[in-house]
């Protein structure tokens, strides 16, 4: 079976539309996040989380009202949703305040909406709670944004250690352009910044360089034999050659993303939303963006001189290219 | 030939050694089957919030650590200055690094640098400007009484777990600073107890009372000023009755005896039949208590238990070892201040940054949907790579059920714990792992394309994909590590099943998928065609 046979579209031609449109989701994305903000998770911003559990079927307005009436901070700001299985009655709630970080009493708001609740006459009984005091927040936020980069470094220097720098810039701009994209839909969607979520874009990043990977190990191989074309139309054929790989590697991997969506339960949506945008995402910059970057780069010029830089790095068996039989000069790896 | 029979049989005791370690262990204890032990001691053991449990993360006030030092250095600098006869007109602390002397005379001015010189060595003097002194602490000195303060807290806090017999605790130093600690609690459902008991200071001071019980901290006061070297200290009214008030008694700053002379505290009951608690004083400690007790019968002693007062005896007859806290406790107190007591003071004190307890119902509907997405990105999975390539995705399924059983068992092997969002590293690990098999197989189809025999497009197609494979999982690797390096609890079980998968799925797709192909190959002579 074949997905994707003796393909010929011509990518390039297409990579100015596709930047614009990243452009413009990107602009979306932080236009959104200017005007109503990224959502914080509560490991982020701080606050109190109690999931209870009611003997009866209660109505998120329910809380609200008990909340109005009896806690301090009222309900206007709490967030209260159901959670798991609708018939298990749990609901989640979730206040900003928080008690003083000094004591024992960090978990004192917990037991003030419990309170409320009770006085209110619906019967709780807590399932789990989760209380964060805002000094965490601050820490954890710098300690993701040093993962981050420090994880997208790495894999430059990886990438430009292993095939030319030129080729690194590629894939960490495609990576970057995935994180923002990814991080756009977060703010459409408004789902919540969690530590999960940020878990999802970390391993997206070091994932959505796979395509990319596979698409310039195929480039590299293709410098060395069609030496006297032009890098646009090596890059066209590499990725023709590449497509149904890349879209058979990411349709796994986003059939269990979709899994997890669908069936990994309330803790793990954010983070299977994350996946999925990531996987698409990723794909879509492999093709699109990530040899588009290497051409604009390095420009269009013949390849001869490229091909003479990686003479050291060979040491598998020689290539044969399927589409044109000529004996390569030199050894290669590709896939 | 023979070359093929040993990857074979490595393959099996590969296979065998991984399902009895990751996977039988699993099974057995889910039907309650408990041999053999030496198995299913090492199952692969779950993270709190899937089992339920409380988890903890609180700083240490390692300012309060240094402040001590500061304090008692700068008392011992007012004694020793008093022996010698040299007046100065004040010595204070402002902050919890600095001693500031002011007024020293001139004409001694010599003999009180060299006193200094002898007894503050952790701290640096500054030069004087009309005799006025400021030491600072050394930033060495610093750095070590932090890291001290932290250990110990560790420790403290170590023991006060293990004598709540939690069962698999665990307690980590983390944060960018290296000052909070982690503490996780399996299976803890009173949560209020163990933070009580945890965070305690538990530090236990004997003061001879100076002045007081005075109703007032005024009453006690100088011109509205604590008299050098005091300290005041609140307390219950009384001490026998609860609610009677507080008063306050004035007591020197360092403490005669304190917590460190302690060799044990037991639960006992006072002369009024209420709940006490006894203390045992070590000999060194029992030395320092006699001495002071003999000194000072007739006065009255504060015990003081973090910063208040429990009871302020008169002092009878001189006593050595042995002694007796007493106040309006309760029966769970005193149980909770022996246990507290006996595991050590705190160097400093604790603040709780975030605490997170999950229940042990929401940590099985956890497990559930886990297991659920699991069953159905296999199923999906399975019946996509059968679909596509036919007879060569039995091989990448079995490749791929060989990289889960390896994954499981390392897992369990190394101890790493199984969290939610591990459960997610593993339906992930399913869906690039096969990725590996996918570049494999593209290759030998277009290997196969292009007339190359089914020997010698397999061999390519391995051949060729093999550093392919080795960049793509050197770069997830290296988001992997800085993933560990960022989170904490369920978020590090994530990495390392994402990191284990990751490493065993090369394994897999390379090693395995290839002796299949082999094995399949090898009875046959002349092959034209291969299903894929």
């Amino acid at each position: 079976m074949h997905l994707f046979k003796n393909t010929n579209f011509d990518f390039l031609r297409w990579r100015w539309h596709a930047i614009a449109l990243s452009w413009v989701i990107i602009i979306a994305g932080v236009v959104t996040i200017w005007t109503s903000g990224l959502r914080k998770g509560v490991e982020f911003a701080g606050g109190t989380v109690v999931i209870e559990k009611f003997d009866q079927a209660i109505s998120v307005q329910q809380v609200r009202e008990a909340l109005d009436k009896n806690y301090v901070g009222g309900g206007k700001d709490a967030i209260v949703q159901s959670t798991g299985d609708p018939s298990a009655n749990l609901l989640m709630i979730r206040v900003p305040q928080v008690g003083a970080e000094a004591g024992a009493s960090l978990g004192v708001e917990a037991n003030k909406v419990e309170g409320a609740l009770k006085k209110a006459g619906l019967n709780p009984t807590r399932q789990g709670a989760e209380i964060v005091g805002p000094s965490v927040g601050r820490e954890l936020t710098s300690k993701g944004i040093w993962a981050t980069v420090l994880s997208l470094v790495g894999i430059l220097a990886y990438l430009a250690f292993r095939f030319q720098f030129s080729f690194g810039v590629g894939a960490v701009v495609a990576t970057i352009h995935d994180l923002l994209i990814t991080l756009a839909f977060l703010a459409f969607f408004r789902y919540d910044m969690s530590l999960n979520v940020i878990a999802a874009i970390l391993t997206m990043t070091g994932f959505s360089t796979n395509d990319t990977i596979v698409i310039f190990d195929r480039i590299r191989e293709n410098l060395r034999i069609m030496r006297r074309d032009s890098m646009n139309h090596i890059i066209n054929v590499s990725v023709n050659q590449t497509l149904g790989r890349t879209a058979i590697t990411s349709g796994t991997a986003l059939l269990t993303a979709l899994a997890l969506f669908f069936f990994g339960g309330e803790v793990l949506h954010g983070f299977a939303f994350t996946m999925v945008v990531g996987i698409i995402t990723g794909t879509y910059s492999s093709v699109f963006i990530a040899a588009a970057i290497v051409s604009l780069w390095r420009g269009d010029a013949p390849t001869r001189a490229a091909a003479h830089a990686h003479v050291m790095s060979a040491s598998a068996p020689p290539p044969q290219q399927p589409q044109r039989k000529q004996k390569p000069q030199r050894k290669a790896r590709a896939s | 030939m023979s070359n093929l029979r040993w990857k074979v049989v490595t393959i099996l005791v590969v296979f065998v050694v991984f399902v009895s370690v990751g996977v039988y262990p699993l099974i057995a204890l889910h039907y309650n089957v408990h041999q053999p032990s030496w198995l299913v001691d090492k199952a692969l053991k779950l993270g709190l919030d899937l089992k339920g449990g409380v988890h903890l993360v609180l700083r240490v006030q390692t300012e309060d650590a240094l402040r001590l030092v500061t304090d008692q250095e700068s008392e011992r600098l007012r004694e020793e200055l008093k022996t010698k006869g040299i007046t100065v007109a004040k010595i204070e602390t402002p902050d919890p690094t600095h001693i500031r002397v002011e007024g020293v005379p001139p004409a001694q001015d010599a003999t009180f640098r060299q006193i200094a010189n002898e007894i503050t060595t952790n701290f640096e003097r500054g030069s004087s400007a009309g005799g006025t002194y400021t030491f600072t602490m050394r930033p060495n000195i610093q750095v070590n009484l932090k890291d001290e303060a932290v250990v110990q807290a560790r420790q403290t806090i170590e023991r006060r777990v293990n004598e709540l017999g939690v069962t698999e605790p665990s307690i980590a130093q983390q944060g960018e600073n290296g000052d909070q600690i982690l503490v996780q609690l399996p299976g803890v459902t009173d949560v209020e107890r163990a933070k009580e008991i945890i965070r305690s200071t538990g530090l236990l001071e004997l003061k001879i009372v100076e002045q007081g019980p005075a109703p007032t901290k005024e009453a006690l006061m100088t011109n509205g000023k604590v008299a050098d070297g005091m300290d005041i200290v609140p307390g219950a009214a009384g001490g026998a009755t609860a609610d009677a008030g507080t008063v306050y008694y004035q007591v020197k700053k360092v403490a005669a005896v304190s917590g460190q002379d302690l060799r044990n505290a037991r639960v006992s009951v006072d002369e009024n039949n209420r709940p006490a608690v006894s203390f045992t004083l070590s000999n060194e400690g029992g030395r320092k208590f006699g001495k002071v007790s003999g000194e000072n019968i007739g006065r009255q002693l504060a015990i003081i238990l973090d910063g208040r007062v429990q009871s302020a005896p008169t002092l009878e007859s001189r006593i050595t070892t042995e002694g007796r806290i007493t106040g309006s406790f309760t029966q769970e107190e005193v149980q909770n201040l022996s246990l507290i007591l006996r595991s050590g003071a705190l160097p400093a004190t604790l603040t709780y940054l975030q605490e997170r307890t999950i229940g042990p119902t929401l940590g099985a509907d956890s497990i559930r949907s886990g297991v659920l997405a699991s069953a159905v990105g296999l199923l999906l999975i399975v019946s996509f790579m059968l679909i596509y390539y036919r007879f060569s995705g039995v091989n990448a399924v079995v490749a791929l059920i060989f990289n889960l059983v390896i994954l499981l068992g390392l897992m369990a092997y190394v101890g790493a714990v199984m969290t939610l969002p591990g459960i997610a590293g593993f339906v992930l690990t399913m869906g690039i792992g096969v990725d590996s098999n996918v570049l494999i197989f593209e290759r030998i189809k277009e290997e196969l394309e292009a007339q190359r025999g089914v020997r010698a497009s397999i061999n390519a197609g391995f051949g060729r994909v093999f550093w392919t494979l080795v960049d793509t999982h050197v770069a997830a690797l290296i988001s992997c590590a800085f993933l560990f390096q960022f989170g904490t609890g369920p978020i590090r079980g994530f990495a390392v099943t994402l990191f284990i998968g990751l490493i065993s799925n090369l394994f897999t797709s390379i090693f395995v998928s290839k002796t299949l192909f082999e094995m399949a190959l090898s009875n046959r002579h002349q092959v034209a065609t291969l299903s894929i």
